[in-house]
Order: structure tokens, then sequence, then C-alpha cells
């Protein structure tokens, strides 16, 4: 049990170092640096003219689109990483389901690429 | 204060030291082969060879002026590259340096596994690491309260989740093969030399160790090819595609924030050819030589091997760097959708259906 926790214990550590070290060196930094800001040095950067309109904007909505199918594939490979381990315990049976359920997923992908979802240019 | 604490104290400062010094090691690397390769000299001025020319720059941007611009949102726009840098350490947690190595101390043995923390969840704990990156790169580009950092922030978020799909199924034959998420178990699964039935094949292949690279040789291009995308490198560094998008999402960053975003870059490189050494090249494993040399290097062989094993990757990054012209953005989503997705559900399925042949008989028997 405790060579369990063990290793969490290094990675909380390592965590810990990790948040200690940056914040030494930042703040090692903010000692040694000039510190001159006036309002044209802290402009927004547009290629050295003033900058027009907001910096945050509205987006490409096919961005959001990959999103969501990542999602959906991210929760899929959830499901396909326990079933790997076991394979050998679930033996014909674990391997048909499998199939079925990746099937069902590379129809789900190929309708998506028929309907011209992933295609970027419209 | 118990020795395992100790144990694991210790062992958290050996990985952070090691990761700085062959971070810098690393960028050194990179800037000298890429100098061969576009016959130009390279770093040489600091040090030896130019070795410590990483460790100059560092210093200059450790006195560098660190602007805020007044249009971008505080806490986030100081946060983001504390969230890039700190998880690129916990990624190096993971990867086996070498086996068990046992120590006399006090008249007791303790056996100590060369490795950060073995987690059972191993594989699961690196794919969720991973996905931290992109909440820095995003963060960073929104915060920035510009329009280049933004897009660069965008196209970030996309491009990587897009790969990290592929990367994740690609791994699943590797799990298939050892039968475990942890590390430790699957270099352990790639001990050994290949096997099989047939008499002739058996004498040829029996040279051949048990890497997971020759029978996986598909999972392995598609890690990889995800591997490059994932640490949005060169071809497929969109991210900061200078000619467009001046520096991406780090355009607004300066000082040693900006020295911070690098840092992470670096390390994450370093990251992820550790791991495909581990996943697919044997990690350490690695004729050890006994009896020819002392007693000590059966302990610092292996980890020779996986370093050989990781910069000879490094070196493919960089090469490919060199090599390739930057991929256009629809081509880069059409790559990762259309053709490594599919193609990694097919193999999965194929190496399926070879072990449960192997494993279980045919069906019908």
């Amino acid at each position: 049990m405790i060579s369990y926790f063990q290793d969490y214990v290094t990675i909380g550590a390592v965590l810990g170092f990790g948040l200690f070290l940056v914040v030494l060196l930042l703040g090692v930094a903010s000692v040694l640096r000039p510190n001159k800001p006036y309002a044209e040095k802290l402009q927004t950067y547009e290629c050295g003219v003033d900058p027009v309109g907001t910096g945050w904007s509205q987006t490409y909505v096919r961005y959001y689109i990959f999103g969501l199918l990542f999602v959906i594939f991210d929760v899929e490979a959830v499901f396909i990483f326990p079933w790997a381990i076991n394979l050998e315990k679930l033996g014909y049976f674990g391997l048909i389901e499998m199939f079925v359920f990746i099937f069902i997923l590379l129809i789900g992908l190929i309708y998506a690429i028929r309907k011209d979802v992933l295609k970027w240019e419209s | 204060m118990s020795i395992e604490l100790i144990i694991s104290l210790v062992k958290a400062n050996i990985v952070l030291a090691v990761l700085l010094t062959n971070t810098i090691l690393l960028i050194w690397f990179e800037r000298k082969v890429v100098a061969g390769m576009q016959s130009r000299v390279g770093p040489d001025r600091a040090g030896p060879f130019g070795i410590l020319q990483t460790l100059a720059d560092a210093i200059k941007l450790l006195l560098k002026e660190q602007i805020l611009p007044s249009k971008a949102d505080r806490a986030m726009y100081l946060l983001a590259p504390l969230i890039a840098l700190v998880p690129s350490f916990l990624i190096f947690m993971i990867i086996p340096l070498g086996p068990d190595i046992t120590v006399e101390w006090q008249n007791a043995l303790y056996t100590i596994p060369l490795v950060g923390a073995d987690l059972n969840v191993g594989v699961l704990y690196f794919l969720a690491l991973s996905s931290i990156a992109v909440y820095s790169v995003v963060l960073a580009g929104w915060s920035s309260g510009s329009k280049y950092p933004l897009l660069g922030g965008v196209r970030a978020s996309a491009q990587m989740i897009s790969y990290e799909a592929a990367m994740g199924l690609a791994l699943v034959p590797v799990i298939l093969y050892s039968g475990s998420l942890s590390l430790v178990d699957i270099v352990n699964s790639q001990s050994g030399n290949l096997s099989s039935s047939i008499p002739i094949l058996n004498t040829i292949v029996s040279f051949i160790p048990k890497w997971n690279i020759f029978p996986q040789f598909v999972a392995f291009g598609i890690f990889f090819i995800a591997a490059v995308a994932e640490v949005n490198r060169a071809p497929f560094d969109l991210v900061e595609a200078e000619q467009e998008l001046v520096g991406g999402f780090h355009t607004e960053y300066s000082g040693f924030r900006f020295a911070m975003f690098f840092l992470a870059e670096y390390i994450n490189m370093f990251n992820m050819c550790a791991i495909t050494a581990t996943f697919f090249l044997g990690g350490w494993l690695g004729p050890t030589f006994e009896g020819i040399l002392p007693p000590i290097f059966s302990v610092i062989m292996p980890i020779i091997w996986l370093g050989v094993k990781t910069f000879l990757l490094l070196f493919v990054f960089v090469w490919i760097r060199a090599t390739l012209p930057r991929l256009r953005y629809d081509q880069l989503m059409e790559l990762g959708w259309k053709r490594m997705i599919p193609l990694s559900l097919v193999w999965l399925i194929l190496s399926a259906i070879v072990l449960g042949l192997r494993e279980f008989g045919l069906p019908w028997s």
C-alpha cells in the first residue's frame, strides 16, 4: 500500500519542486529585469501600426466542429483502453463486441466525411 | 522522515535536474544539426562548441523586461506559461530508465525501481498530461488580447486535439500486446527476441529483438507523426507559423515567460521521443555487456540505451524540421481525420484479430 502511494508522492514532489523552481526563477527575474512601461510599449502588436478593433473576435465555427468530433473519439478511446487490457479474459466474445463498436464508429466517421463536415474549404 | 519519503524527494530532484540540463543540451543539439544541414556553423562562441549557448540565452531572457500588454487578461496571461511548463516536468516521471536496482544502506537492502513513478495507469496519465498542453496554448492565445495570438491559439487547439485522437488509438495495439497500462510492464513485455512457429522463419527472426516497432510498424508510424503534430514541430508548426501569424500564441510574450514556453516545447519534445522509445523501441532494453565492463555498467547501460534511442528519434525530429515545408491547414486536418484516424482504427482491428488467433486459436476449433 505504501509503495502504491509512494509513486503519487513522488509526482506530488515533482509538481511542488517544479512550481517552486518556476516561481523562484520568475522572482529572480522580477528583481533583475528593468521595468519601464509606457502606453506605446504596452500596445498589442500589429505589424507596427496602431491596432484596429479589439483583439478578441469571432472565430470560424469549423474549429468548434472538430472539438465536438474529438470528444466523440476521445470517449471512444476511454472505452477501448480497458477492453485492450482485458482482451485475454474476454476471448472471442470481447473481440467481436469491439469490432461492432469500432465498425459503428467508422461508419460515423465515413458519414461525417461524406457530409463534408471535415472539408475545410467552403 | 521515512526512507520512502527521502527516496521520493531525491527522485524528484534528480528528475528536474536531468530534464533541465538535458534541455540545454537538446536545444544546442538541434541548432547544431540544423546548422549542419544548412551548411552553417551554428552556435560556437559560448563554451566548447557553443554548448553553453542555451544557458547564455536563458540568462539574457531572465534579464529582459517583461511587457504586460494593456489589453491582456492579466491573470490568465501570467498563468499560461506555468500551465505549459509544469506538466512537461510531470510526463517524464513515468518513463522507466532501467531495471530495479538494489542498494544496501545501514545493513538493510532497498530495492529502488529506476523510474520516477510506476503508475498502473501510466498510458492514461501520459495522454491526460499531454492534453493539458492544449490549455496553455489556448489560454496564452486568448488572454493576450491580440489578433495573431488568438488565431494561433485556436488553430493549435484544433490541431492538437485532432492528432491526440489518432495518438491514443495508435497506442491501443501496444497495450493489447503487453496487456498493461504501466510503462514498466510495457518495456518488460518487449524483452527477448522474436519467435515464430515456422522453423525456417524462426531462424531468421530469432536475431531480432521483440520490440513493438517490428509487429506494430503502422502504429509506430501513426504515433510518431501524431507526436510531431502534438508538440507543434515542423511540418505541423502552424501554431507559430512565422510568415502568417508572427509568433503565434506567444507573440505578446517577452522576457522569462517567453523562455518558459520554449523550455516547455523542448522538454515536451524530449518526453515524446523518450515515450516513443519506451512504447516501440524497447525503452532501456539493450545489451549490457555483463562480464566485459565493470559491474557498475549494469546500472548505467540501460540509461545509455534509452538515451541513444531518444536522441536518435530527436535527430529524426530535427531532420524532419530541416527537410519538410509546412503543411497547409486544410491538408493538416485532412491528414489527421481522413487518413490517420481511420488507419489507426483499421490497424487496431487487424492487431486484435492476429492476437485473438494466436491466443484463443481458431474460433471453430
